[in-house]
């Protein structure tokens, strides 16, 4: 049974402590910001940043809304980025988790494909290309620990466990969160393992919240490859 | 807090005000978001709409420093719309209270207000002009049915008929329509069965009224039944971990451990000093247990000088230092007195007042007034290295600043306790680092040196130092549970108490067993129960509940006092016993009833205030052997009439030391007239000055702690907020053609520093009345000492030299700015 988490925007008071744990559990050294006029920082994911919390101040119906994103991988269940990479060396799925997991071979990949092929703008290269994004904290997984991240909210907005769990939770929460917020939806969560509760239109809170369609998306050689199926796979192998 | 962290869960409305709890308090949004899921309501009154206020249901802005008036107009609301808890209001407060005809408010000021032109205090009131009347038994006069023209309840509707909706609305700033929302909903918890809790900081305490602040809200608590109750109380958001009980331990110059009273030079006798201090009543029905006074007071000494302290030199009452009657002791006036060169050497142990002081520049002048100042610190900071801050010439200051490295709190073990009253014991993890010691180890080694000094050199008044009892060491180390056992306290000889013999050197069971005659030792009577013969109350962690399953977890860790975990708790139930909410119950008197009468004594639940019957038996007939639930206060009733403050009974709107309006629109009195000024050359003020036409605030964000000593060294923390900024409303910036994250400076007559702009919708304009007001706020996080790179950019620098009559905490909650462009 693959892990999802569950992000509940509705509750979630941008306190930050789960991009200063994911930071620490992974060791990943802070980046030389400057305040830009905005309490987000850094100003978006980077190869050191797998875990960001976007922060928007919206007028919704009159009211002055301030909207938090902790934006991550969303550890889809059909993964572009791996399809694309087609190299289970660089990327690959943990089954045991459904995490999708970036090694050190993601440097031989072609960084733009991959990061392209995401619909949600997630992978980030270092400067000698290789790739990171969030793993989960698939290690803390497999030692009977939540990801840092969920361990660290003080509010319960997210949530970590089984699939089935998970997706029992969010329908509970979606339908109460409608009392408060009317619009309030999931956001892809048939396709996803990281699965996010919003109050208003996605696009407020960040603009690949939402699966973007506008983006390349998978290549020609990708949709081939996904069309041939498990010779595909053999071939690699 | 009245009530407790877990217990915010409990609540129907929960009032946000004079804090922002998301961001500083982070943990307790776990259960205002407990108490959300389950239909509550949560109100959101701020200056600046922040993350608390993104999650409430309700936002109102206000201006700094004009929250009296806010809460004024809603006592006023309250009572013309009779919401108050009649029953409640009647059988447990002061509002039935007749008030002597000495008393009078007028223009501003109640009676007795004398003028002080000497200064720093501006005057003062002569308090027993707001006595109560007495009957002949010397018992306060009462009408129950609060309709007497001189009772407590009529003078505060008289008080507050000025605080109608529109002149609340001209001086706060608050949209009319935004008041009514707050106060219709609050005032729904007046509803017996609902409770409202009120959660505050910083943002009430830090101004020339700030005491008063608090007591509108207690008011307004103790009018709605709110007092007592689960989900209810007034709660007090600590800002350290620790503050709690480094205050319950006399971390503040004018009490002793439990809240005893520092004593005054006219105090000359140990005698007079428990006569002075302990209050009497003649109510048999006031349990007054301030007159147990006498047993803390000498099981303090004991603990002091234990068996040099007998009552032949009066367990060692002489040997206490005495303050001056009349003279205060506060944080700003010893930098007062430093500044003026008064005092020769300063310990500066765990803080870093270079940047947290009011007026900070005062500070760090003052520090070079100094012989000598040791930092006692985790890192160096602004303190510490003052002397090569900028703008100063190390060369011209001859301070002497030595640097003791201290362990952190996880390389110690002890207790800590919490907003909640929660004292929480802690185990060692790592060994500290390098050469620091736990402050217990600094502080145990500098006693023995002391002590060995005088006993090798001499000295003027050797006994205090020679007899106190130092003995807090195991193989030459701190060691906390000893000191825990002091705290609690011991048996010093056989005794038999209560029927039972209490044997010599064994631990005291609770407070209700300490005596008066030197039988007992007790290092704070309020925490006399936590360190038993039973053993660590503190280190216990069942996670068990009560049977009311209200989140008390009396089993988890131990709770002042004799581990109550909601104070006042029996004002949680009707004077029957039984519950005002029979859901969220916090007790129940569960004792045996015959015809009528209860005929034994039981309660179940938290820890009662007290254990005696009900006021009334089930019949209806008035019990003889019960004691009035606030049993605390003298007369036993919750406060609405408050005469022992220093600035009135019943708290007045005035404009802050510096603000932005001409007039008072309440009264004649532009400032609290008995505020505290200081005035000397450093302490400038302005007030109306078109040099600085903004309101500014200070506060702190989720990412930085304090004055970020302990968080600017660390990178993750300094790459979410890297640097000192300035938020103003989109309105003031283009007034002042600023543009979002460039460089402004923000000054006030004190200084200027310069900081980054964010230009933000969470920041609106004041209307008031015609004009427009624009409020800015700035984090006091940031100093030079850390980043390396670091420039001047303390907040602290631009604060004002001002504090309440009560507390002396400065006012850094509201003041004068302006903004410029770079």
């Amino acid at each position: 049974m693959p892990k999802s988490i569950l992000i509940d925007t509705t509750v979630c008071t941008g306190c930050r402590g789960c991009q200063v744990a994911c930071k620490q559990w992974h060791n990943l050294p802070a980046e030389k910001t400057k305040n830009m006029g905005s309490y987000q920082n850094p100003q978006d994911l980077s190869f050191n940043t797998y875990k960001l919390v976007r922060m928007n101040e919206q007028i919704i119906n009159g009211r002055l809304e301030w909207l938090f994103f902790a934006d991550q991988c969303r550890h889809c269940l059909d993964a572009p980025c791996l399809e694309t990479a087609f190299d289970k060396n660089a990327i690959y799925r943990d089954d045991a988790t459904g995490a999708v997991q970036y090694t050190k071979q993601t440097k031989k990949l072609d960084a733009d494909e991959i990061t392209g092929s995401c619909p949600y703008n997630i992978p980030r290269q270092a400067p000698d290309g290789t790739l990171a994004k969030c793993d989960m904290c698939n290690d803390r997984i497999h030692n009977g620990l939540q990801p840092a991240c969920v361990a660290a909210c003080p509010t319960g907005a997210m949530q970590f466990g089984d699939r089935d769990e998970i997706l029992e939770l969010a329908g509970k929460r979606l339908a109460k969160a409608r009392k408060k917020f009317p619009k309030a939806r999931l956001l892809n969560p048939e396709e996803v393992n990281v699965i996010y509760l919003v109050g208003f239109d996605p696009s407020l809170y960040s603009r690949y919240a939402l699966a973007d369609s506008t983006r390349p998306g998978i290549s020609r050689s990708v949709a081939l490859r996904r069309m041939m199926g498990p010779f595909a796979r053999m071939i690699q192998v | 807090m009245t009530n407790h962290w877990i217990d915010i869960k409990n609540s129907d409305c929960i009032l946000i005000m004079g804090s922002n709890a998301a961001e500083n308090h982070p943990i307790s949004f776990k259960y205002v978001t407990q108490a959300q899921a389950k239909g509550a309501r949560l109100i959101s009154v701020d200056p600046r709409f922040t993350r608390t206020s993104s999650k409430a249901d309700i936002y109102a802005h206000l201006r700094s420093g004009t929250d009296i008036a806010f809460l004024g107009g809603m006592i006023k609301y309250i009572l013309d719309n009779r919401l108050y808890n009649m029953e409640y209001t009647a059988a447990y407060t002061n509002a039935p209270f007749i008030v002597g005809k000495d008393y009078e408010f007028k223009d501003g000021l109640f009676s007795g207000y004398r003028k002080n032109d000497k200064g720093p205090s501006m005057g003062s009131y002569d308090k027993s002009r707001w006595a109560f009347e007495m009957d002949a038994d010397g018992i306060p006069k009462m009408d129950r049915t609060l309709r007497h023209k001189r009772c407590v309840f009529q003078l505060m509707k008289k008080h507050y008929s000025r605080y109608d909706l529109d002149t609340v609305s001209k001086i706060t700033g608050t949209p009319r329509a935004d008041l009514l929302k707050v106060y219709s909903t609050f005032a729904a918890t007046g509803v017996k069965g609902k409770a409202g809790t009120i959660m505050y900081a910083m943002g009430w305490t830090q101004h020339t009224v700030g005491t008063q602040i608090i007591r509108s809200m207690a008011m307004i608590q103790l009018l709605l039944g709110n007092m007592g109750v689960a989900g209810g109380g007034v709660n007090a958001l600590r800002g350290e971990s620790n503050v709690q009980g480094s205050t319950d331990h006399c971390l503040l110059w004018h009490i002793l451990p439990g809240y005893l009273k520092t004593p005054r030079a006219s105090n000359t006798s140990l005698d007079a000093y428990n006569a002075k201090w302990t209050p009497s009543s003649n109510d048999p029905m006031s349990a007054n247990w301030w007159s147990n006074y006498p047993k803390y007071s000498v099981s303090l000494l004991k603990s002091f000088f234990a068996d040099a302290a007998e009552k032949s030199n009066q367990f060692g009452y002489n040997w206490l230092p005495k303050v001056d009657d009349g003279k205060a002791y506060s944080w700003l006036d010893l930098f007062d007195e430093m500044y003026k060169g008064k005092i020769k050497g300063f310990f500066a142990w765990g803080q870093n007042p270079a940047c947290s002081g009011s007026n900070a520049s005062k500070v760090r002048k003052a520090m070079e007034k100094l012989d000598w100042l040791v930092n006692v610190n985790i890192f160096d900071n602004e303190t510490g290295s003052f002397w090569k801050g900028p703008g100063k010439d190390p060369s011209g200051i001859r301070t002497e600043v030595f640097m003791l490295p201290a362990a952190v709190s996880v390389e110690k073990e002890g207790s800590i306790t919490n907003s909640g009253r929660w004292m929480q014991w802690r185990y060692k993890g790592p060994e500290p680092l390098g050469n620091s010691r736990p402050d217990g180890d600094i502080i145990m080694e500098l006693g023995q040196r002391i002590k060995n000094l005088y006993k090798t050199s001499g000295g003027v008044f050797q006994e205090p130092i020679l007899n106190l009892k130092w003995d807090y060491e195991t193989d030459g180390r701190y060691d906390p549970h000893k000191v825990a056992r002091e705290i609690n306290g011991y048996f010093t000889k056989d005794v038999k108490v209560k029927g039972k013999l209490c044997k010599k050197g064994t631990l005291v069971p609770s407070f209700a067993w300490l005596q008066a005659d030197g039988s007992t030792s007790s290092g704070n009577w309020l925490y006399c129960n936590s360190y038993t013969e039973k053993g660590n109350m503190a280190a216990r962690r069942n996670q068990k509940d009560a049977p009311n399953k209200i989140g008390l977890y009396p089993e988890f860790a131990w709770c002042w006092p004799v581990n109550r975990r909601i104070i006042y708790n029996r004002a949680s139930v009707d004077p029957k016993g039984r519950p005002w909410d029979h859901k969220d119950w916090v007790i129940k008197f569960a004792g045996k009833e015959k015809n009528g009468k209860y005929v034994s004594k039981k309660w179940i639940g938290d820890v009662p205030d007290g254990g005696w019957y009900p006021m009334e038996n089930p019949d209806g007939t008035k019990r003889g052997d019960s004691k009035y639930p606030f049993i605390m206060r003298k007369h036993g009733h919750g406060q609405i009439f408050g005469p022992g403050r220093a600035d009135g009974p019943f708290p007045e709107h005035y404009e802050p030391l510096e603000s932005p309006v001409e007039k008072n629109l309440l009264n004649p009195h532009r400032i609290n007239p008995a505020a505290v000024v200081y005035n000397t050359k450093i302490d400038a003020h302005a007030s109306c000055d078109p040099r600085f036409p903004f309101v500014g605030t200070t506060y702190r964000v989720s990412e930085h702690w304090q004055t970020g000593v302990m968080t600017r060294p660390q990178p993750w923390l300094m790459e979410l907020q890297p640097e000192m900024f300035v938020e103003i409303s989109e309105e003031l910036a283009k007034m002042r053609g600023i543009k979002n994250g460039e460089k402004v400076k923000v000054t006030s007559i004190r200084a200027s520093i310069e900081c980054t702009a964010i230009v933000t919708r969470r920041f609106t304009p004041f209307t008031t009345g015609s004009s427009t007001i624009h409020q800015v706020g700035l984090p006091w996080h940031y100093g030079w000492r850390w980043p390396a790179e670091g420039t001047e950019t303390s907040a602290n620098l631009l604060t004002p030299p001002a504090g309440d009559p009560n507390t002396r905490i400065p006012e850094t909650k509201a003041f004068m700015v302006n903004v410029t462009k770079i």
